[in-house]
This record gives C-alpha cells, structure tokens and sequence, in this order.
C-alpha cells in the first residue's frame, strides 16, 4: 500500500506491526498528538517515554503501530500507553490505558482495533483480568472506539469539584 | 426511554444484521411482540431520516440503507423523544431552589445517559450481541458438561 491509498476503507493489515516505542519514534508520536489536539508537547513525551518504555516494562506498556510499507516516510500510524496500577481506592490491579491516537487519514481501518488487542493482550499475560480508561463525556470519538471494544461502564464513578479561589 | 425508541433500536439492529435483506413490518412485531400498527408509524419515521427504505411489492419490506458506525442509539432515540435537559423543569420562571438542586441532579444522570446512548453506535450493539451469544453457547457448553 502506498500514500496514495488514504481514502480506501480497506483494513490495515498486511506489513502492520505492533511493537513497543522506541525512541527513534517520539518525532512522529509528537507530531500525531499536535495534528490531533492541536498542541505540541515533546517534554511531555519525552517524559512519557522515559517512564513508560524504558522502565519496569513488565508492568508498563507504550506500544506503536508501524506500517512502513504503507506510509514510510510517517511509519507510526497510532499509539497506545498504559500501565498496570494498583490498590487505588482498594481497587484490585487492573491495566489502566491513559493515551491513545490513531492517524486521522487512517481511522476505521483496524488500526486501533490491533493497538486495543496488543495492550489486552500484555495485561492477560501480565496476569490482569481487567483494564480500564477515562475519557471526557464529550469526545464522543473515544467513547465510541472504546465501546465498540467491549468496554462498559465500570464500578468506579469519577467525581469532581471545582476549587474557589 | 420510550415504547417507539426501543421498537427504532430494535428494528435496525434487526434490518442491520443483514442489510441486502428485506424484512417486513410484521415478520418483526411478532419477534418483538409489538402491533404491525405501532411498528409502521416508527418505520416511516425511519424512513425519513434515510436509516431504512422500503421497497413495496412481492418480497418486499423494509432494509438498512444508514451507516452501522455512524449511527447512535442517541441519533435514533432523538428521532422520537427530546433528550436534552430542556424539558426536565416544568416553569424555570417559577421554579424554586429544590426545584432547581432536582433539576442539577437530573441533569448530571441525564447527560451520562446521552454520554452512553451518544456513543453506543449499531454496529457496536451488533458486536455486543454476537459478544452475548458466544457468551450464551460458553455457559451452555459448561452446564452441559457440570
């Protein structure tokens, strides 16, 4: 596949690897989440990356997908981060997944169905029965992408309260 | 949720299922139990909004033409009932403060519904029904074997 095949909707399958992020990633990683949130945060990866995939990577997970065949001036298409946390508010260890993108141009074509599949796949291994994840009411993308992975509402209710002055 | 909005969800997901299929008003009020008549009146409804067509005639019915992914329970339930939180407080004008602490506490419950129903498209309720079912045969197969 080539550039040229953005607008296909055909699954990205062929020549797409799951791997763990190295360093040689971050350009790419920064220049996804500034194209998706429009603000760019290199310290804030460079941060991400030293603590997630370089350190205590059995309970650790920052995981790419790479198709260099089909984009391979712009490999990484997405990424996943996630961790095994424990014992917060007596919860049991679970796989909590706390940033996740995918290449706009490449959206619905099994991209981010393979990264979900990867990281579920290293808390099994890991010993997790179950993962969980945070997202706004409003960002209507994730929820949806989240939902149609099987996710549901969990037992936990997050509160907030604004602080005065 | 209302009678019409669960007859909407179930209609699509049933014509969804297969949409090179016609399938008539009645074969699906027996299935869920509901009058042809009722059916019909959310059928058209429907219709409009370009979710399903009709095609009259021998071997004719209703079929999906709308997109499993795009397509909501919030997007269909909108079709037949107002879900924003406008209609929670009878008289603003009027209201009292309790009034008003009632209203904030329903609005908080209604706005994580929408969350929910906004983001639960066709084509993941067709996932989470296959989910069901395999889950279904699992514990068949593991109280046969009991």
């Amino acid at each position: 596949m080539t550039d040229h095949d953005h607008s296909s909707s055909a699954v990205i399958s062929e020549g797409m690897t799951i791997r763990r992020a190295k360093a040689s990633d971050l350009s790419q990683i920064v220049a996804l989440d500034e194209k998706v949130t429009t603000i760019a945060k290199p310290d804030y990866w460079q941060d991400i990356f030293e603590r997630y995939a370089t350190r205590r990577l059995d309970e650790r997970m920052f995981l790419v997908a790479e198709a260099q065949e089909y984009k391979p001036d712009f490999p990484v298409l997405g990424y996943i981060v996630g961790e095994i946390r424990g014992w917060e508010f007596g919860s049991e260890p679970c796989g909590w997944i706390f940033a996740f993108s995918v290449e706009p141009g490449t959206r619905e074509r099994g991209v981010g169905e393979k990264l979900f599949e990867a990281i579920s796949d290293e808390f099994k291994a890991a010993g997790i029965r179950s993962m969980r994840t945070m997202v706004a009411r409003q960002n209507q993308l994730h929820m949806a992408f989240f939902r149609s992975e099987g996710m549901v509402a969990g037992t936990y209710i997050q509160l907030e309260k604004e602080l005065d002055d | 949720m209302q009678k019409s909005s669960r007859l909407a969800i179930y209609a699509l997901i049933e014509l969804a299922t297969d949409p090179d299929r016609q399938v008539t008003v009645s074969e699906i009020g027996d299935k869920y139990r509901v009058s042809a008549h009722h059916l019909a009146k959310v059928m058209h409804t429907l219709g409009r909004a370009g979710l399903v067509r009709s095609i009259r005639g021998v071997g004719g019915g209703y079929s999906f033409c709308g997109n499993a992914k795009r397509t909501t329970l919030l997007d269909v339930i909108n079709l037949f009932e107002d879900t924003s939180n406008d209609c929670k407080l009878a008289d603003p004008s009027k209201a009292t403060m309790p009034e008003w602490a009632l209203f904030d506490v329903t609005s908080e419950i209604n706005d994580i519904a929408n969350a929910t129903l906004g983001s639960i498209t066709l084509a993941t309720m067709l996932k989470q029904i296959e989910r069901r079912r395999h889950s279904d045969k699992h514990q068949t197969r593991v109280q046969a074997s009991a």
